[in-house]
């Protein structure tokens, strides 16, 4: 691990105007990820500006009927929160199905969102990674590629976002809140992440001097019918191969809300909600319907050779997910 | 490359921190490129706590952070000013094991033992959460600690013991 200084953050504006002001500077939440990469040089920051002593540390419910999760909440207080368990289900076991319990202690919100990818070629300084490096090539797409992307690839990197919890928020719709040295923002869920495009070093639209100061979730929370599946190499501690959160809101067998994405499978937690809304909406709550959007949404999906197999567990997850959802409270 | 970083370790940079690791209080100079870990190995002498993996996949340095378990090489010690920190060395001592403990020694928790201060600090962790009632909730919520002597039916019954006992109270 390089040397670098340590600031403790007093306020916003303060920590934001910090890393602003010296090149290469950083925010470390949990620092789960981040120390992890520091100690394999994939990260070398010059500073670290420790959020923790920041007020961004409540979950609070929002007038509209929201909930609002500090960043600095770890993921365990999330997923076993009162409110959390009750109205939003979905991103409790989404949380749950990830890393460690001890991990889960540590990872923060904020932290968890901005987590990077798990690519072998990532992790390693000896090779050539147009993420880590950009212009040195990617050799993922001819080598190691078992949990790679299969959608929203580009020449330059077929990485995917390894977060579980990301896709759960996605498929609820939350908004990420920000603040930076520009004033504050709030960003959509789905323009959160973005796909590499040229530029495989950039996972997010966040300014560098930017923190995010919560992640708030929507009055909805598909809380009586939703499912999280994730498919993995062993049942517990592993990244998802392909993940898939599936909420409804149904009246009288038909979907009349839906929030569908799928985690390792792109960039970015994939959803495509125009599709929700042609294929899923006033459309009756079965298989047919579930398959027909599953063609939809997964059209254009390519293999690499090691990850190929994604594209046969990607549909059927997808489908499986959408009937566990719906018939979530029912009687086997 | 390594060590030509070690020998440029820059002093100047260091933080004072005050922890208190098992009861006692210490005010150290660190550098913030100081793991958790390290400090109370190299540090403070406590080599209870394991390094398997030095990256949070195996839980052999499991500690509790005001009694929240966590991986301790993942944590940079200067974030943990003004923190209490339980190692396995604060659970007990020979001759005065505190139950948990025991019941790793009754229940042949462990061969070896490498894994055994992380396995034993995140099952008290694991038991102040509250969080599971039956073995599969336990074999779960155990996944974050790693045994590669496969003594897990051995840790379970452990655990299981100690739930079962209710003796939660009396696991530190
Ligand atoms: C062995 C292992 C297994 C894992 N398995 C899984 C898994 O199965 N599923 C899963 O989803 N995750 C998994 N994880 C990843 C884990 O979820 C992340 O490491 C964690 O969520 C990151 O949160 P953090 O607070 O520790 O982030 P940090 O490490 O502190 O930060 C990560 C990044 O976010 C930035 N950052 C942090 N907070 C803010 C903020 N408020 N504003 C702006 N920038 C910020 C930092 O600068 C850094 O770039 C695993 C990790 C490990 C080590
Ligand atoms: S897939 Fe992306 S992260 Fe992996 S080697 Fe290629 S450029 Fe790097
Ligand atoms: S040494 Fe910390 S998890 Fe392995
Ligand atoms: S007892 Fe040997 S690693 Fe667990």
């Amino acid at each position: 691990m390089n040397n670098f200084e340590y600031v403790r953050a007093e306020g916003l504006d303060g920590a934001a105007r910090f890393v602003a002001g010296h090149h290469g500077a950083k925010f470390i939440g949990g620092g789960t990820n981040l120390v992890d990469l520091m100690k394999y040089n994939v990260e070398k920051p010059t500073a670290l500006v420790d959020l923790n002593r920041l007020a961004m540390r409540s979950v609070t419910e929002l007038p509209y009927g929201g909930l609002r999760l500090g960043a600095l909440v770890t993921n365990s207080e999330v997923a076993y929160h009162p409110v959390v368990s009750a109205k939003y289900p979905l991103l409790s076991r989404a949380i749950l199905a990830g890393a460690s319990a001890q991990l889960r202690n540590k990872a923060t919100t904020g932290g968890n969102l901005l987590q990077r990818t798990r690519c072998v070629y990532f992790y390693d300084t000896a090779v050539p990674c147009n993420k880590r490096e950009p212009g040195t090539g990617c050799p993922a797409k001819e080598g190691i590629n078992r949990s790679m992307a299969i959608l929203g690839t580009s020449v330059s990197c077929i990485a995917t976002h390894p977060s579980d919890m990301c896709v759960a928020l996605a498929a609820l719709g939350a908004t990420v809140q920000v603040a930076g040295t520009q004033g504050s923002r709030s960003i959509p869920f789905a323009e959160f992440h973005r796909l590499p495009g040229d530029q495989p070093q950039v996972d997010t639209t966040l300014a560098v001097d930017e923190i995010v100061t919560s992640v708030d979730l929507p009055a909805a929370g598909f809380a009586g019918h939703s499912a999280y599946i994730k498919v993995r190499d062993r049942q517990s501690y592993a990244f998802a191969l392909v993940s898939v959160a599936a909420g409804f809101e149904l009246a009288d067998g038909i979907i009349t809300k839906a929030g569908i994405a799928l985690g390792g499978v792109a960039h970015k937690p994939w959803r495509n909600a125009e599709l929700e809304r042609s294929l899923l909406i006033g459309k009756p709550a079965n298989r047919d319907t579930y398959h027909a959007f599953q063609l939809a949404l997964l059209a254009g999906a390519q293999g690499y050779g090691e990850n190929d197999f994604k594209l046969k567990i990607a549909p059927v997850t997808v489908v499986r997910a959408m009937e566990q959802a719906a018939h979530e409270g029912e009687q086997a | 490359m390594v060590g030509k970083l070690a020998l440029e370790q820059r002093k100047d940079l260091a933080v004072a921190t005050t922890l208190t690791v098992n009861g006692n209080t210490h005010t150290l100079d660190v550098e913030p490129w100081t793991s958790l870990l390290d400090l109370l190995r190299e540090r403070l002498q406590l080599t209870g706590s394991k390094k398997g993996c030095d990256h949070g996949q195996c839980g052999a340095c499991t500690v509790l952070v005001n009694d929240v378990r966590v991986n301790s090489c993942l944590c940079l010690a200067v974030m943990h000013d003004g923190d209490a920190v339980t190692t396995i060395e604060g659970l007990g001592s020979e001759g005065n094991l505190s139950p948990i403990q025991q019941a790793f020694v009754d229940h042949d928790g462990y061969q070896c033992g490498y894994c055994t201060p992380g396995q034993i600090c995140s099952a008290v962790g694991m038991l102040k959460e509250g969080h599971a009632k039956t073995e599969a909730d336990v074999r779960e919520q155990m996944s974050g600690n790693v045994c590669r002597c496969g003594a897990y039916p051995g840790i379970v019954a452990a655990v299981r013991h100690i739930m079962a006992t209710s003796q939660t109270e009396g696991a530190r």
